[in-house]
Order: C-alpha cells, then structure tokens, then sequence
C-alpha cells in the first residue's frame, strides 16, 4: 500500500525512561489511523516525532518519501497540519489572523485567502461572524474548529490531531466528531489521531494502533482488537472502556 | 480584506515603539550638536556660582558663547575636568591648589605654582583680591556661653557636635590634619551637606561647622567664626583656573578681574545670590557697582529655566531610554534562552542596579570616553534602566505557554518570523512594563545628572540645598514628580495602543 509517512526503527528516551521502543510503522495515504492507549504509552511521543518537536534518538521518519532532516523540516512543516488538545491559538490574534497567519507569511495574494477562508468556514461549520473574535472570547468547540481550520489552511497532505477533543464537554465532542469525520471524508485526507477514547477511535478510524509502554500492541480495525486479541493487554484495554456495547 | 491589510502593522509593535520614542530622540540629539560654547564650571557652592557666573556674563559681554555647568561637585572632579578639556574654567582658591592639587606644601610661590599648572596645560590668573579661607564656626550664644574664642579651645569641650563638609573631612588641609595639630577630640563628626549643616547649626543638631570665611550665612545666622591661633589654614585666595588653549581675548577678560573683590563685596555678592536664590542677579550686582559698566542683562526668567531643564531632563532620561530599550530588549531575548549567557546577562544588568546611582556616576566620571558631560549621565541612566527592560523580555518571552510555541513552529514559521509574529507581540505586554518601569526610574534618577553638571531638573535642587531653600529644591522637585506621572500616564496610553487587544481582555 502507498504510506506517507514511514517510520523505520525510531526510538525515543527521556532520561532514562524509554518513551518509544524502536518501533516501525506506516500511515496510508487517505486514510485516517488513530494511536490509542493509555497515558505515557508512547502515542503523543510518536506524533511529536513526525513534526521533529522532538528529535528521534534512533531510526527514521520519511514523509512523502523523503527522510525527515532537521534541514527540510522547517519546508515540510508547511505540508503537515497540526492539531492539540488547547488548540494552541495565539491569544494575540484575532481567530482571522490565527488561521491566515501563514498564508500571510508566505504572501498569498487577498482574494486566494479569503476564498480559502470561506471554504474552510464552511467546512468546519464556523461562523463567519465569529472570525474577528479573540481566542479568549470562543468557546472551547470554537477554538479547536479554529485550531483546525488554521492546520488545514495550508491544504496539508497530512493532519496530526493529538487529543483535539480531550478538553470538551460531551455534546460539544460529539458534534465535532461528526463534523471531523465528514471533513476527513471530503477531503480524503490522510490523517493520525491521537486519543485515549476508544469510542471515538472506532468512530473516526479506518484503523486502530493500540499502544502501550512505548510498543505498538496491536494494529488493525476495533473488531480485529476485539475478535482477535494481540495479548492480555488488547483484552483489558478493550474491556475497560465503558459503552463499548454502543459501537 | 481591510482587516487583512492590518495584520502586519500590528504584529510590529516595536517598530511602532520605537517610532514613538524617535521625537525624544531627535529634540536630545539636536542640542547635543550644537556649537561649543566655552563651559565654564563651578562648585557646589554659592561662592563658586556666582564667580563662575561674573566670569559668564564678561566673557559674554565680549560676544562670546559660554555655558556654566552649575555646581559640579568637588575639588577633584573640576579638576579631572579642567585638565581633561572637558571645561574650559574655573574658580579656584590658591590654598586649595597647592594642597589638593597639586600635593605641595603651603610655601609654594605663586610663580612655582603657575609653571606647575602649565605642565597639565592650565593657566591662572592673578588674585581676584578676597581670602575664602576655611574656618569653623558655631552659635554665637553657645561660644559665650561655654567661652569658647579660638579653635584651641574646642579641645577642653569633647562633647560638641561637629557636622563637617564630606570635602572638608577629607582634605589634606582639613579635618585630619588640624585636629592633630590642635589635639582635638574625634568623636562626635558627622559629615553633612554645606548648605544643610546650616540648618543642622540653627536647630542645635550640631554645634561646629565648617565654613568659608566670605560666606553670607556667617553674619546672617549671627554666628562667631573661631580663631584659627595656630595658623592652620592656608590662605585661599580665589583665582581662575583655565584652559592656556582658550583665545587671549578670553583670558584677558578674566584678567581684568583680579583685584576687584575683596572680602567685603564678596560677601555682599553672595549674600545677594542667596537672598534672591539667583546667581546672576549677584552676578549683576558686581557689573553695576564695579569697573565694568556693561553688563545689563537680568536673570533668566523663570519659565524659561523651567523649560531649559525640563527640555534636558526629557533629554537625558529619553535618550538613555531609548538606549535601554535598544540593548535591552534583544539582551532579554538572549536570556530568556537561558543557559550560562542568560545567567551572565541577568547576573550583570542585576548587578549594575546594586550600585548607588551617585557610585555610578562617580566611577564613569575617571573613564577616558566620559568625564564631566551629558554623556556620562547618559550612560549611566541608560545602564540604570536595562534591568526592568532584560528581566520583563526575559520573562515575558519566558511565561509563553508550551502549547503557543510549539504551535508556532509546527506551523513552519521560521524562528525570526516566531519571534517578530508571535513571541514579541505575546509578550508584549510585560515588555511595555519594564519599559516603563525604567523610564520612571530614569525621571527620577536623572536628577543626579546635575552632580556631574549635565543639568536638568536636579539643577534647581541642588543650589536650592546648596542655598538651603526649599523653594529652589521644590523647583525641581515638583516638575520632576510631574513629569513621572506623565510618562507612567503616557505609557498607560501606549499599552492600549501597542499590546494587541486579543491579550488585554
């Protein structure tokens, strides 16, 4: 299958605590996989990796078939969306400025960043008449539609989302898990998601990496984690996530 | 598509900051560059005023531009002055040139001394008549009462207080020296301010002083000067010390001089300044009674003086503002780093602010580049505000939360556009605080800048301590306050304009 991105035995200490094994992994173009499993399990260390937030102690990542270097990182940055949990938004900046601060950068002219603008408003079901708001005067739900209008502004091939959903209440949540899936959809955007609700992984995954102490467990889609456990861990993990029986 | 075209100008906030400082700049630099008047200096005390300012008026009476650089501080400094070409004159006593300059003994001739001065390229005209000589004075009613006549008779009385000049405890024809010759009790000194030890004599905190013996205050305050009956005291006989470059037509000027003084006038003279609290106007007395039939003009009025050292003190305290915020921001980036160099950088704006602001000013004095000028207390005030400026970049750049920064460079902005677009503007807001801590402090610290002569608003306060009037002192003071408040009013003015709306909600 065409990946991506591919990871060649990266490995990643801090200190002394191993927080990724040496470990390889593909991520399919189009598709969107989410990294799974229980707080420290490495998932977060893998995305912060990929956008060189860190520098792996070993291995390799190559985007788009290229190596990842800390030469042509700053270049493909631009290619890659990232998403976090408190979206991260300069509180300085107006929600406008926020999302066209890079196209601004890079000196695209008026009209090409308005129709972006508006196509992207429309994609994340924001209001236009919110854009002039601060950061500070969104809500929640508001700031991370930004946060995500800002990382697909660019039109990346890849979007990293890690815990973009963490910080909001159940309604709110659901709502952009829903207006995520669509968007992924449309956009047949290749995609890694982070989150510790496997709920939401079955939700937005077309595949699922269940980590756990810096390895992957397992890989496949939730019934494979469920019908076909990789170990005692895939089981427990599995089990002791509630309203499962709603998937 | 307007609010668009606005992003870039925002996000360059210290563009804008540095514009709006660009008016300080351009008033301080355009006095600085004006043409060189011959400075003339003097003492911190009316005496020396009002001599440095007779010397004034003549010169200028003679169509040639002068500046009296008001009250200087001691023997030394006007001497580092003088003989570095950082002044062109001023008055000086004989006895206080072969003691303190000089280093010579009391015997030395008017002729040896004169060769000994043209090797330091200082000339000295002759006599100008009067003996300021030193003397120690006390109330009138407490030398009868405890029958005390002459300097000898201090030594059966350990229990006066004696309040002494900081100059004269230290001379070598001062304190030291005639207490040893008149074994005289050392306990109770306290060293104390001219003008205040006067003040300190009338409430009975002290008991002695010292004084000089053409000094107004002597009959004024009905004190008794002490005899001095074992000839300690040299006699000071005043003269102008100058520059041998300075044009002939100038030093005849001062030439014509000698000899019209004597005690008496002298003491009129400056009985005169201190009753008018004006120098010139003492200086206008000596013209309309004297030889020279010239001299007209009146002392400067008031607004005027008000505008000429408030012009400076804006002057003084902006330009080394401006300074401040030029080094100090990006040392503030580099410690906000951290690292040894933050630590180095931290270590040494937070050392600066340890010394005493008059230490500070003292130790540039001697430096080659500085001496008695503008200058100086430009550097000094510029290194007294770097702390606030280093230490809020710093720590602003510091406090910028995680996820906003890596935000930023998982965006692919390069690191000066995260710094300019982002980090600058974030930390904006405490940036703008220290910037305005430093130029309150500055208001307020540049009131020193009169020791060295830099003038400003500290001029008034000291002739008013030295004249012991508060209503000189609040001259100075209360526009000094006034202008503190403005600049923290104007800076209030400027965060509405400068830190972005997004971060003050």
């Amino acid at each position: 299958m065409d990946s991506l991105v591919q990871l060649t035995g990266v490995s990643k200490t801090y200190g002394s605590a191993l927080a990724l094994h040496p470990t390889d992994l593909n991520f399919a173009r189009g598709k969107t996989t989410v990294l799974i499993g229980p707080s420290g399990c490495g998932k977060s260390t893998l995305l912060r990796l990929i956008i060189r937030l860190l520098d792996p102690d070993a291995g390799s990542i190559r985007f788009d078939g290229a190596t990842i270097t800390s030469e042509n990182i700053p270049e493909l940055r631009r290619r890659i969306g990232y998403v976090i949990q408190d979206g991260g938004l300069f509180p300085h900046l107006t929600a406008r400025k926020n999302v066209l601060l890079m196209a601004s950068h890079l000196r695209w002219p008026l009209p090409k960043m308005e129709t972006r603008l508006a196509e992207l408003c429309a994609l994340t079901r924001f209001p236009e008449s919110a854009l002039d708001r601060f950061p500070l005067e969104l809500s929640g739900g508001q700031r991370q539609r930004i946060s995500l209008m800002r990382a697909l502004m660019l039109s990346p091939e890849l979007l990293l989302l890690d815990e973009p959903l963490g910080a909001l209440d159940p309604l709110v949540r659901a709502a952009l898990q829903k207006d995520l899936k669509e968007i992924f959809a449309r956009l047949k955007q290749t995609a890694i998601l982070v989150t510790h609700d496997l709920a939401e992984a079955a939700y937005l995954g077309d595949e699922i990496v269940l980590m756990n102490e810096g390895r992957v467990e397992q890989r496949g889609t939730v019934d494979d984690l469920r019908m076909k456990p990789a170990s005692s861990f895939v089981t427990d993990f599995i089990n002791a996530q509630r309203g499962l029986a709603l998937i | 598509m307007k609010r668009i075209r606005k992003t870039g100008r925002q996000e360059r906030f210290l563009r804008k900051l540095f514009l709006s400082c660009f008016p300080v700049f351009l008033i301080a630099t355009s006095s600085l560059s004006a043409s060189e008047p011959i400075l003339i200096g003097s003492k911190k005390f009316t005496e020396s005023y009002v001599l440095a300012e007779i010397a004034k008026r003549a010169i200028e009476n003679a169509g040639v531009a002068t500046e009296h650089r008001q009250g200087m501080g001691g023997t030394i400094i006007l001497w580092q002055a003088l003989s570095g070409e950082q002044i062109g004159l001023y008055p000086e006593y004989t006895g206080t040139i072969s003691e303190e300059i000089l280093k010579a003994p009391p015997s030395l001739s008017a002729e040896e001394m004169r060769e000994r001065l043209a090797s330091f390229g200082v000339g000295i005209t002759g006599e100008l008549g009067f003996n300021n000589t030193y003397a120690l004075v006390m109330r009138r009613t407490i030398a009868e009462q405890k029958a005390i006549r002459s300097i000898s008779d201090l030594r059966n009385h350990p229990e006066l207080k004696l309040g002494l000049t900081h100059e004269f405890l230290d001379r070598r024809d001062g304190w030291g020296p005639l207490a040893e010759k008149y074994r005289l009790p050392t306990q109770n000194i306290v060293g104390i301010d001219h003008g205040l030890g006067y003040e300190a004599l009338r409430n009975g905190s002290i008991d002695v002083k010292d004084a000089y013996s053409t000094d107004a205050k002597i009959g004024e305050n009905d004190l008794i000067v002490l005899e001095d009956d074992l000839q300690f005291f040299p006699r000071y006989k005043a003269v102008f010390l100058y520059r041998l470059n300075l044009p002939p037509e100038v030093v005849a000027i001062l030439r014509r001089m000698e000899g019209t003084l004597d005690e008496k006038r002298m003491i009129q003279l400056n009985a005169e300044a201190e009753r008018t609290k004006d120098y010139a106007r003492a200086a206008d007395l000596y013209f309309r009674d004297a030889n020279s039939p010239r001299a007209t003009s009146i002392g400067e009025p008031f607004a005027h003086k008000l505008r000429r050292w408030t012009l400076r003190h804006l002057q003084l305290a902006g330009l080394s503002l401006l300074l401040s915020i030029l080094i100090g921001i990006p040392l503030g980036i580099a410690a906000s780093r951290g690292g040894w160099i933050g630590q180095v950088i931290l270590g040494f704006v937070g050392a600066v602010q340890t010394i005493p602001s008059l230490a500070l000013l003292a130790l540039l004095v001697p430096l080659p580049f500085f001496g008695i000028s503008v200058r100086t207390a430009i550097a000094a005030l510029f290194l007294y505000g770097l702390l606030p400026i280093v230490r809020n970049t710093a720590t602003g750049l510091q406090d910028i939360a995680q996820p906003v920064r890596e935000s930023a460079i998982a965006l692919g902005l390069e690191p000066a556009a995260r710094l300019w677009k982002i980090y600058l503007p974030i930390a904006s807001r405490s940036i703008l605080g220290g910037i305005k801590t430093s130029a309150v402090i500055n208001i307020a610290t540049a009131t020193l800048a009169a020791l060295i002569g830099a003038g400003g608003l500290g001029e008034p306060i000291l002739s008013g301590l030295n004249l012991n009037d508060h209503v000189t002192i609040l001259q100075g003071a209360i526009p000094a306050a006034v202008l503190a408040l403005l600049v923290q009013w104007g800076f209030d003015l400027l965060d509405r304009l400068l830190i972005p709306k997004g971060l003050r909600l």
